[in-house]
């Protein structure tokens, strides 16, 4: 190391290394950054497939695609392929490639670490997606992996759960890094409060990943152990119960639903004051609104079980305390509109994502606080309306915030300009498609159809012939999204610094394309 | 051009094809159902479903008017406030007393719908890997127990590939069974719900609830249906391959229907047992084994013995279905730990079992011993 610093001594600008062995070995944030965001893409693809399948079996009554079990699979796998290998990588990328440009940073702190974290990933999904080979087939036990079911699962069993530990190491390693980034790398002037919203948000989802995926991973060791070890965590039979997971699980599982959602508050809020030209409405009060739905995630897990049978006073605390997340959502989205307010808007395409993502979240929201009803919960649990309800939050919800975040910094990273007409058109198919989608959802399970059922009665075609249809416009056309992307990166319209007229922040002071390491000299922050 | 035009003209008549096959029903909301829980559900439903438009009209119409007038094609100059404390006190204590007003009907009404007590009678409900077990735990009818499962016409058409129109069967596609759960109107009925393998939810959206049934553990709950009627349902926790096709039928009679059902159903357990004691003859055995096979092993082990491998292996030709008797039984009887074969032992009668014994030891070419009743009660 000690010769490798004597000849780079000289502190001009080198470039990276050349070829493939660049992003095996690279340490350098923005090409991990690339790589997570690459490797989110793919992901993103192949969980669309599979929800390619179950649309199309769904598309009529009857059986006519797949076999119930490989139906079962492909619910499973879509969710966890989209929320392990897509959402959380691409806020991770985004994490990696904005956080040290935004508080003024040359790289991240632990940059080899950094490596390590990413290029598990790969490693994880390979394992995940080849119990799809073995026998039994792949998980079909839903991504909440609940027992006794998930463990009736064939030989690809401790693959799923090296997976998900390995998946969960990543994260928590990833974390470690950008806690220590943003608390130790801050140029001088840059206090807490007046970090951008993006790396505010970021810094809180880092601690909810470090304090929940440890819970994870001992929910899903415990299943190996019942599996293979003898022991009966979740068998009644053995002295266990098998709820005791679904608390466990879902310790973890509400905190991660802020995981996918907390990086997505912090790009709307940098997004909609550039394209409003006005500075953000409420800075203190969303720090603090974020902050208290980080806290409020931990105590309002146990409203995914409303059913299980819990005492009527554990199910008012968790219905009471769920209504409480409404007041600091619903503080953030007014502080957006505010910030709109007497704006002189115009509508780039990564406002018009973002805008959507406010509109469509929103209605997300409103679903959310229907279903904390745990009385009507009883009839809302496990049907599609749930499912149009966590689409509305995580599709229209946090897949718009990166697709946003992607238009909205690609000129930066690239130096290129994307192609305007095409990313408007591509956010109004998306939205159009996206809509037709999930919204008839809401209405199938309200009359009473059942989330990850393969066929259903003959009462429910209707709005399942409109949804699927709005699913292959809405998954054919993230093509468009690739292709866009793709051709920024080839060339295009060089993009100016600042690249955006209203955007305010350090890393609009860097060339486009940055410099390799974005500032070897702290910048000072008045 | 004439490509697009292809490509529309292609387009509707797969959408019209597709519209044509189906009811026209246009479902939008959530059922009112028949019972007093599942309309105060409802009611609470519809409140929160209107306080949200009204948050949604008031957010919404203030962005829209937003982005009609606040754009700088239209000359909009952007000011440069950033905080109202009075705006932000605001718009957190209204959404606070919103909610407080909301907790209180909702807590009323969670209150009632986990009061079992007083119950006039009580059903155990057994969630199996895909049919229901009811049990009359007491009251007319206390004794009698059945299997509840998909209705075999429905249980072929919805095979993949079976080539059959489902529509024909209509909205009871798939949400109809061989024998419905009957109970009296005007009762209130308390359930009792567990489960033999793995978690299921019982759920008939016309009562207004859904409740878990777990294995090992007992949950409550209760209804009362007061108008006589047939209300569909089916398992809402994923439980497996055919979480799908496990359907709930409950048939609310009055007093005298009921009364009439019970002792059919009682004079129908004296039968079976008495029928229990005889020995059988080969051919009583395979007619009935075939049906007992079709309504609980065609699922895994399809209706040709084949099975799906490797998740579901083989009956034709297996050595446990064509090698010794005891392994044979005790592996239907007990179930194979760790996988989704289940235990029949307390799911089929001595009769059933030693018919569906005697058919897979002797169907598809399978030639072993007979499995008398007898057999299978000396194995219990």
């Amino acid at each position: 190391m000690s010769t490798a610093t004597a000849t780079h001594d000289d502190h001009h600008d080198h470039g990276p290394a050349k070829g493939l062995m660049r992003w095996v070995t690279t340490t350098n944030h923005k090409d991990i950054g690339t790589l997570y965001l690459l490797f989110a893409l793919v992901m993103f693809f192949i969980g669309g497939a599979m929800a390619m399948v179950i649309r199309a079996e769904l598309f009529q009554p009857g059986l006519q695609v797949v076999d119930p079990q490989f139906f079962n699979s492909m619910t499973t796998v879509h969710a966890l392929v989209m929320i392990f290998g897509a959402v959380m990588p691409a806020f991770t990328g985004l994490a990696n490639w904005l956080v040290p440009m935004m508080i003024g940073a040359p790289d991240m702190a632990l940059p080899r670490l950094n490596n390590f974290s990413f290029w598990i990933l790969p490693f994880a999904f390979s394992l995940l997606l080849s119990t799809f080979f073995m026998a039994g087939g792949g998980p079909a036990g839903g991504w909440t992996l609940y027992p006794p079911l998930s463990l009736q699962m064939g030989d690809g069993f401790p693959f799923l759960i090296f997976a998900i530990h390995l998946a969960g190491i990543s994260s928590i390693m990833g974390s470690i890094n950008i806690v220590v980034t943003i608390l130790n790398m801050r140029a001088p002037g840059m206090t807490l409060m007046k970090m951008p919203l993006f790396v505010w948000t970021w810094l809180i989802t880092a601690y909810l990943l470090i304090a929940t995926m440890p819970v994870l991973a001992g929910a899903v060791t415990m299943l190996l152990t019942d599996k293979f070890a003898g022991t009966s965590f979740f068998s009644a039979a053995g002295g266990g119960d098998p709820v005791m997971f679904q608390h466990i699980f879902w310790f973890f599982g509400h905190p991660e639903v802020y995981i996918l959602i907390l990086p997505a508050f912090g790009i709307v809020s940098a997004i909609i004051p550039t394209f409003a030209r006005k500075p953000l409405f409420g800075y203190s009060s969303m720090v603090y609104a974020t902050a208290s739905i980080a806290f409020l995630s931990f105590i309002v897990w146990a409203h995914h079980m409303f059913t299980v049978g819990m005492p009527v006073v554990g199910e008012l605390f968790f219905m009471y305390a769920t209504m409480m997340i409404a007041v600091p959502t619903g503080v953030k989205v007014f502080n957006w509109v505010s910030t709109m307010w007497k704006g002189a808007m115009t509508f780039e395409t990564p406002m018009l994502f973002a805008v959507g993502f406010i509109i469509m979240f929103t209605i997300g929201g409103f679903s959310g606080l229907m279903l904390a009803i745990a009385p009507a919960d009883f009839q809302y649990h496990d049907t599609y309306f749930v499912v149009a309800h966590f689409h509305y939050v995580l599709v229209t919800g946090a897949i718009y915030s990166i697709m946003a975040a992607t238009y909205y910094w690609l000129p930066k990273w690239t130096g290129n300009m994307y192609d305007e007409k095409l990313g408007k058109l591509h956010f109004w198919i998306s939205t159009v498609s996206v809509n037709v989608l999930f919204f008839p959802q809401h209405f199938l399970g309200l009359a009473g159809m059942p989330r990850r059922i393969p066929d259903y009665s003959v009462q429910f075609t209707d709005w399942n012939v409109i949804s699927s249809v709005g699913g292959f416009v809405f998954g054919v056309s993230q093509l468009m999204f690739a292709w866009i992307v793709f051709k920024t990166i080839r060339g295009g319209e060089k993009a100016t610094d600042q690249v955006w007229e209203g955007a305010h922040g350090l890393e609009w002071t860097l060339p486009s394309p940055p410099p390799y390491h974005s500032f070897t000299d702290a910048p000072e922050v008045k | 051009m004439r490509v697009m035009d292809k490509l529309a003209g292609g387009m509707s008549a797969f959408l019209g094809m597709a519209f044509t096959t189906a009811h026209a029903d246009y479902a939008l909301n959530m059922r009112e159902g028949v019972t007093a829980t599942s309309q105060s559900v409802y009611d609470l439903h519809m409140i929160i479903f209107w306080v949200c438009c009204v948050i949604g009209v008031v957010v919404f119409g203030a962005m829209i008017y937003s982005i009609i007038y606040h754009r700088k094609s239209k000359g909009a100059v952007a000011a440069q406030f950033h905080e109202s404390t009075t705006m932000e006190i605001l718009w957190t204590v209204v959404p606070i007393v919103i909610l407080v007003s909301m907790a209180i009907p909702a807590t009323s009404t969670l209150l009632a719908m986990e009061d079992t007590s007083n119950a006039d009678m009580t059903i155990k409900v057994t969630g199996i890997q895909w049919k229901w077990k009811y049990d009359y735990v007491d009251g007319d009818a206390a004794g009698v127990s059945f299997i509840s499962s998909l209705h075999p016409k429905h249980n072929e058409a919805r095979l993949l590939g079976s080539g059959a129109d489902v529509t024909q069967f209509g909205d009871e596609y798939l949400l109809d069974v061989d024998n419905p759960l009957v109970i009296p109107t005007g009762k209130k009925v308390r359930f009792l719900l567990t489960a033999a393998d793995v978690i299921h939810a019982w759920w008939v959206p016309d009562l207004g609830w859904k409740k878990d049934a777990i294995p090992g553990f007992v949950n409550e709950a209760w209804t009362q249906v007061d108008q006589p009627g047939t209300y569909r349902g089916q398992c809402a926790e994923l439980c497996g391959k055919d979480h799908g096709f496990m359907p709930i039928v409950v048939v609310a009679m009055a007093e005298d229907d009921y009364r009439n059902w019970v002792a059919e159903q009682k004079a129908a357990v004296v039968a079976a047992s008495a029928s229990a004691d005889r020995e059988w003859t080969k051919d009583e055995l395979m007619a009935k084994g075939e049906q007992v096979y079709a309504t609980n092993c065609a699922a895994c082990h399809q209706a040709n013995g084949q099975g799906l491998p490797p998740a579901f292996p083989a009956i034709a030709g297996s050595a446990i279905a064509t090698g010794d008797a005891a392994t044979h039984i005790d592996r239907v009887m007990n179930g194979k730990p760790g996988t989704a074969m289940a235990a029949y032992r307390d799911i089929l009668s001595d009769a059933d079992l030693a018919a569906v014994l005697t058919y897979q030891r002797n169907a598809w070419g399978n030639a072993a011993s007979v499995v008398q009743p007898a057999a299978v009660q000396a194995a219990r």
